[in-house]
């Protein structure tokens, strides 16, 4: 590999971590902003039945920015571990939509 | 070390076996103590057919019979059907996917020895003071009034084999994602390989629900919490659900082998690819999936509303669809095939109806309203020995004579073969066949005796009659084995003369390295390709070098029998439901977990870098004529 080549890639690498870094830093402020949203939901006082969906719909936001931005599920090679995630947590949510409906009613 | 063999002492052999970490030797150690279980299981089945052979028989007392029936169910499940099936995947799946071991060579050791000392906790329950006796499902509200300590057996000894159960799975989900040979893509897989892969990932998923339910059990009633207490605030029900959250996926977990290994031998004997060989792997996907969304159907009648049962109703019908779709696929496969018939292809031609006989009746109890008429009757009985006995023991008798000449380098008595088969298959359908017809006349589960003269009678002493002749086929399947072993026998590669898949391209049985270079995999059915094209070897993907291999290890033994020993120290903890606690109980709970513990850290403190094969003494095998690869 010639110099230039060399350089070409360092470019590249440092372009693409750049990007990368900017990314988690917008995602860290979004969770950060959204963690702020769920505490202020609950110290207002708000009605139960409409905060608590709030804070499950900001919880899930969060888990996705915490699995695509800083797990880096979406780059390549990742197909399994995320399929295998998603099932898990298929199987997981009926589960608790069942104990949630049919036992503890 | 040189692959010519050597004489061995008897204790050396046995050393070797209790230090191996050889997916092949742990295949040996699963068959063995999974076989030992099997004829422990077949045994209580039979004093059970025996009491039930006529009207008011005093063969055994009810606190005796409730036991067995206990036993036999858990020991089938947990300590025979799954186990044997972990032999057949030790030994295959890593030579079909073109691998030197497993991912975890270690772990899969430690895997065996927890079912193992799991397995010989639980029936250790035979002598010290009663087996467990609330059903192999073992629900709470009756559990927990249970006296004695048969639960707390039930539950140590379940837990810790369920580690290994659940270690096993892992092992393997790790194998076949991660060490494929150079070719062999997904879609390139054989279909054992591939039903093991999801059945990897039921037990990845169905296990934990089952270890913290069990856990609850445990704490439930040694160490006074009251989780499913109803009287002190908890709720039963909890226990129904988390069993069968990992109950319906375990029988997927048992099934899905059965199918793959019944995907291998049909297309082998009929000497034709399988037919719709991706439908096969969506339907086994498919099946994993609807696996995990059906288990209220074994509680329509706890009174989980229309609603649920309905859901759950339908959600059940639907898993007829791929199962239906395999079915087709393997009658299919035969079809336009030049069949042959031999011991393996005859269980799996038996397979196919008694299967669907089952999955029949299933379908039948997938309806909610009539599963209240069909609820713990006989027919229910019925309707799951079908399915196991019809799938899975169908198929651990046919991989038995399958794969024997590859596990153990001799081929299993084809005539005996038959004979097994004639009797065991015979055996069976007069056993269950007519426990349908008195589980619709209203015969319940689980009952030590009935009464004359309400027309049960007749069917029960078939049933009886049935159970012996079943017994007859297994007593010759271990005479044939016997014989085999003491005969001087040496098959070739590919004893059947028509293996599809990369194992039967190696000796029998495999050098302990598997491959000298890792194959090639040009295509679906790699071997048979090979052959098509008249080579007399797989093209090899890598120059030979040296092997990296890893060294064998007790310390998988000691960290299983530390939990054995634990389990003691916990069930005579001093707050034991029982009341029979005393403080040296917590001392043996300390010093067993401190022994688990302690390997470990020994384990983890210890680099082990294994050793390598050096290329030379590859070559060398090779001169001598032990040609491999």
């Amino acid at each position: 590999m010639n110099k230039q080549e060399l350089r070409a890639q360092y470019e590249y690498r440092r372009r693409k971590s750049a990007e990368g870094m900017r990314l988690q830093l917008i995602s860290f402020g979004l969770m950060a902003f959204l963690t702020i949203i769920s505490f202020l939901a609950v110290g207002y006082g708000l009605p139960k039945s409409f905060v608590v969906p709030i804070l499950l719909l900001l919880a899930s936001v969060q888990a996705l920015f915490q699995l695509y931005y800083f797990m880096h599920a979406s780059e390549k090679g990742h197909g399994m571990v995320m399929f295998f995630m998603y099932s898990a947590m298929f199987v997981a949510f009926i589960t608790v939509l069942c104990y949630m409906t049919i036992i503890w009613w | 070390m040189s692959t010519i063999a050597v004489r061995k002492s008897f204790l050396s052999t046995v050393w070797e076996y209790l230090t191996t970490v050889d997916h092949k030797k742990i295949a040996h150690l699963y068959l063995g103590a999974g076989g030992f279980f099997f004829l422990l299981g077949g045994l209580e089945a039979l004093f059970i057919r025996i009491q039930l052979m006529k009207p008011q028989n005093n063969f055994v007392n009810e606190q005796l019979f409730n036991e067995l029936m206990t036993m036999h169910g858990t020991t089938m499940i947990f300590l025979a059907a799954m186990p044997l099936l972990f032999a057949y995947m030790n030994a295959v799946v890593p030579l079909q996917i073109g691998a030197r071991d497993v991912a975890f060579p270690f772990l899969n050791a430690l895997g065996f020895w927890l079912f193992f000392w799991g397995g010989i906790f639980l029936n250790l329950s035979w002598f010290l003071g009663g087996a467990p006796d609330a059903g192999w499902t073992s629900y709470a509200s009756l559990s927990l009034a249970s006296e004695g300590h048969g639960i707390d057996f039930y539950t140590l000894g379940i837990q810790i084999s369920g580690f290994g159960t659940l270690m096993s799975g892992i092992n393997f989900l790790a194998t076949i994602i991660t060490m494929r040979a150079p070719g062999m893509s997904f879609m390139r897989m054989p279909l054992f390989t591939w039903t093991t892969f999801i059945a990897s990932s039921l037990i990845l998923m169905a296990f934990p629900p089952l270890t913290i339910s069990v856990f609850y059990l445990i704490f439930d009633r040694l160490f006074n919490s009251a989780i499913f207490d109803v009287t002190l605030g908890g709720n039963t029900i909890i226990w129904e659900h988390f069993f069968w959250i990992f109950g319906h996926p375990e029988v997927y977990i048992l099934i899905l082998p059965a199918f793959g290994i019944f995907s291998e031998i049909i297309p082998t004997f009929s000497r034709k690819r399988l037919f719709g060989y991706s439908s096969m792997v969506f339907a086994t996907i498919l099946i994993g999936f609807l696996g995990f969304m059906v288990w209220a159907h074994h509680m329509f009648t706890t009174g989980l509303g229309n609603v649920a049962n309905a859901i759950f109703a339908v959600a059940t019908m639907a898993i007829a669809v791929p199962t239906g779709i395999k079915i087709f696929n393997w009658l299919l496969t035969m079809w336009g095939g030049s069949i042959k018939i031999t011991v393996p292809m005859i269980w799996a031609l038996g397979f196919i109806p008694s299967f669907v006989m089952g999955g029949v009746t299933g379908v039948m109890q997938g309806i909610a309203p009539l599963d209240y008429q069909l609820h713990d009757t006989y027919f229910i009985v019925a309707h799951f020995h079908y399915v196991i006995i019809g799938g899975v023991v169908f198929a651990i008798f046919a991989a038995a004579h399958f794969y024997w000449p590859k596990m153990f380098g001799k081929m299993l008595s084809e005539k005996l073969g038959y004979v097994t088969f004639a009797f065991f298959f015979v055996g069976f359908h007069m056993t269950f066949f007519v426990q349908h017809f008195l589980g619709l006349m209203g015969m319940p589960r689980r009952v030590a005796t009935f009464l004359p003269g309400q027309g049960l009678d007749l069917y029960n002493f078939i049933s009886s009659l049935g159970a012996i002749l079943m017994t007859i086929g297994v007593i010759v399947l271990l005479v044939n084995i016997v014989i085999t072993s003491m005969s001087k026998q040496q098959v070739a590669n590919d004893p059947w003369g028509d293996g599809r898949t990369i194992e039967w391209a190696l000796p029998s049985p495999p050098p302990y390295y598997n491959f000298k270079q890792l194959p090639l995999v040009r295509g679906q059915d790699t071997w048979w390709l090979e052959k098509m094209e008249g080579n007399k070897e797989l093209p090899p993907a890598e120059p030979l070098q040296d092997i990296h291999m890893p060294k064998g290890s007790i310390l998988p033994f000691f960290i299983a029998l530390g939990l054995f020993i634990a389990g003691f120290g916990a069930m005579y903890n001093p707050l034991n439901q029982v009341g029979d606690g005393h403080p040296m109980g917590t001392v043996v709970l300390i010093f067993g977990l401190a022994m688990t513990f302690g390997t470990m850290l020994l384990r983890s403190l210890r680099d082990d870098l294994g050793y390598y094969i050096p290329k030379e003494e590859l070559e060398d095998d090779d001169a001598k004529g032990g040609k491999v690869s």
